[in-house]
């Protein structure tokens, strides 16, 4: 078998993934990045680091993370068998706390005693507040105020947990605007504060950093794949938003050229109605947030408002590698429809008792679509991201139930 | 020689200190863009700085995020602005015009497009605040067409990379008087001076000083020791609600004259 190219090998130097990455920032940007850069590079080398890092994950986090077989799930659907690796069992419910704790390890040996983050559905949000709890350091969590007005919970919970949360009344006051603002609050305060950067998308090394600390997730999945079925999945998915998740459980399988990998985006309402957030699948090449990527922007490049019934999904940018690998024919990215996103959910909840995280569920719809059209003896790797305590709410809300 | 290398000789020559305003084209009124233009040179500008509204401005403050979301929401675009540069060209000549912005909507334009465009309209160069020197291979066309690529350099900048960007500088070095967003509050004359100096003996091309000037007093401390002064959020904000060409024209004159005489008597 050849492989075509070692896609372990990128970025570049300049943290371009081919065409797409890089660093589209600000003049008083660049010396941060770049002192951020030198010292992540020489961290993610230093056997203290890794060690300080491997313990948390395995005590505080609680790694691995298991692979669980769904077979009601796959029964019912009556084609391949549907893996789930379970991320929405970490500490905190979600993939996102590998990348926090790990940005936060970084952040205390650069000696920087204030953390900053955006956040949309919250669940970045909370596990920065969470990580900054657990290092004593001071948090400020940027959020729009419509995702403030939608993920109630979330925001009580980073309170709770001592974060300082900052509404965004800015643009559309989603996630992209907490985004912009977070940037801001990094430029004006660099000496003493850093950016937690919650996806694999902003200025080089955000890209490589994110998807560093949460590669942890598919280099255990192949290594589960291996001990428990004695060889790799056939197919992939996961959901994509700004793709850290997606990223996480890909990596470690890109040189596996038998593994076929599929993205779902949030197609929302449907890509045909403009009501979406399927930046890979229905957007076009641009600059965003300090890196070049795909983008939904209209013809005068105003960056356009997305809708999915996920807030972690509702993002106009995209991470650069996922770019890069969709250029590549590496990956495919399709579209989960609001609707398909809550039938997986349900379906999910009923024939395995496991409440999925709206974003998630578009993972597992996906799943169910492609396990459909397999035979009996497949495997399908679903990464179950996140839980979906958090989305009870917004369920019940669409649903027209009284909680 | 380009407009903008003319300019700033003629000020050299005669000891006086540039005035570069900016406003977001489109604001207050997109219909009165070009009045305002034609006033801001009026009342003594020597360059203008033209804002390309954009929906995600990461380097800017409220206040000039605010007039780009009011230009957006009234339909403003790049060909808008494109069109009102060429329809300012019609009875100024001689004023140079830079456009700044973020690269967004540049790459959607199409970078050959738009350098084609952009020199017909008679821009003479332009400032993407997202696109510092290592990005800026996809500029190619920009200065084929001879177009100036306007540089920033910042407090944060370290000494080897600002001796790049000085050796680099075209047109006119843009230095960001502190490490912040536009608007926000704050100089310390002393150090900027320092620093500006330090830029002064090492870049052939002038030096404008720009971010948190906000009035005639403060326009002046910076006057000591820089070529040109930016003032853009304190003048974007007396400009806003503005809809009327001659009320445009009376806050332009009213806001930027006493910052004018300032200069002239430093």
């Amino acid at each position: 078998m050849t492989i075509p190219q070692d896609y372990h090998r990128w970025p570049d130097e300049h943290g371009r993934f081919g065409n797409y990455g890089g660093s589209y920032v600000a003049e008083t940007l660049m010396a941060p990045l770049a002192e951020l850069t030198e010292a992540y590079l020489r961290l993610r080398e230093d056997p203290d680091f890794i060690a300080e890092l491997d313990r948390d994950l395995k005590y505080y986090v609680g790694r691995p993370s298991p692979i669980y077989h769904a077979e009601r799930l796959s029964k019912h659907v009556g084609g391949a068998q549907i893996l789930l690796k379970r991320e929405d069992l970490n500490h905190t419910g979600a993939h996102k706390i590998n990348n926090t704790i790990g940005q936060a390890l970084v952040a205390k040996r650069m000696g920087k005693p204030r953390i900053i983050a955006e956040t949309g559905a919250g669940q970045h949000g909370v596990a920065s507040a969470t990580v900054a709890a657990r290092f004593g350091l001071k948090c400020v969590v940027y959020m729009g105020a419509v995702d403030i007005e939608r993920q109630k919970i979330n925001v009580y919970r980073m309170k709770l947990l001592g974060a300082e949360v900052v509404p965004v009344t800015s643009g559309s006051k989603t996630l992209k605007d907490a985004l912009n603002e977070a940037m801001r609050d990094w430029v004006t305060n660099v000496a003493d504060t850093f950016y937690i950067i919650g996806t694999v998308a902003g200025p080089h090394p955000y890209p490589m950093m994110v998807r560093d600390f949460n590669a942890i997730v598919g280099r255990e999945a192949r290594e589960q794949m291996l001990e428990q079925y004695g060889r790799l999945p056939d197919v992939l998915t996961a959901c994509v938003g700004g793709g850290s998740n997606a990223i996480g459980l890909f990596h470690a399988f890109l040189n596996d050229a038998d593994v076929r990998i599929v993205g779902a985006e949030a197609a929302g309402e449907g890509i045909e109605t403009g009501h979406h957030a399927a930046s890979l699948a229905a957007g076009r090449p641009g600059v965003l947030h300090g890196n070049r990527t795909y983008v939904l922007c209209d013809d005068n490049g105003q960056i356009t408002e997305t809708h999915s019934v996920s807030a972690g999904l509702d993002y106009p940018g995209v991470g650069p590698e996922h770019a890069f690998l969709k250029d590549a024919g590496r990956a495919e990215y399709v579209g989960v429809t609001d609707d398909e996103a809550l039938e997986a959910f349900h379906l999910l909840a009923r024939t395995e008792g496991i409440l999925a995280a709206l974003e998630s569920s578009h993972a597992v719809a996906q799943a169910v679509k492609l396990a459909r059209e397999m035979p009996k003896d497949r495997l399908v790797l679903c990464n179950l991201s996140g839980r979906g305590d958090k989305d009870v709410h917004t369920i019940a809300a669409r649903e027209g139930v009284q909680v | 020689m380009s407009r903008i290398d003319r300019r700033f000789a003629a000020l050299k020559a005669a000891g006086r200190t540039g005035l570069i305003p900016f406003v977001t084209a489109g604001d207050p009124a997109p219909q009165h863009t070009v009045a305002l233009m034609h006033a801001l040179v009026d009342v003594g500008a020597d360059l203008i700085e033209l804002g390309v509204p954009f929906s995600d401005p990461m380097a800017d403050g409220p206040v000039i995020q605010h007039a780009s979301e009011r230009a957006i929401a009234k339909g403003v675009g790049l060909a808008d602005v494109l069109a009102w540069v060429a329809a300012f060209r019609q009875r100024d000549a001689d004023t140079p015009v830079v456009l700044m912005g973020y690269l967004n909507p540049v790459e959607i334009h199409g970078y050959s497009r738009f350098a084609q465009e952009a020199v017909a309209a008679g821009v003479d160069g332009v400032l993407l605040v997202d696109c510092p020197l290592e990005e800026s291979a996809v500029l190619a066309p920009l200065k084929a067409a001879g177009l100036q690529q306007i540089l920033l350099a910042a407090p944060t900048t370290a000494p080897e990379r600002m001796a790049r960007l000085c050796g680099m500088a075209e047109g006119f070095l843009y230095y960001v008087s502190f490490a912040g967003i536009t608007g926000a509050g704050h100089l310390s004359t002393g150090d900027i001076a320092a620093r500006v100096a330090d830029i002064r003996a090492r870049a052939e091309a002038p030096v404008a000083v720009g971010f948190g000037v906000r009035d005639a007093q403060s326009a002046k401390a910076i006057a000591a020791f820089a070529d040109a002064v930016v003032i853009g959020s304190a003048l974007v904000e007396r400009l806003a609600g503005a809809t009327e060409a001659d009320d445009i024209a009376h806050r332009v004159h009213g806001f930027l004259q006493p910052i004018r005489a300032a200069l002239d008597t430093h």
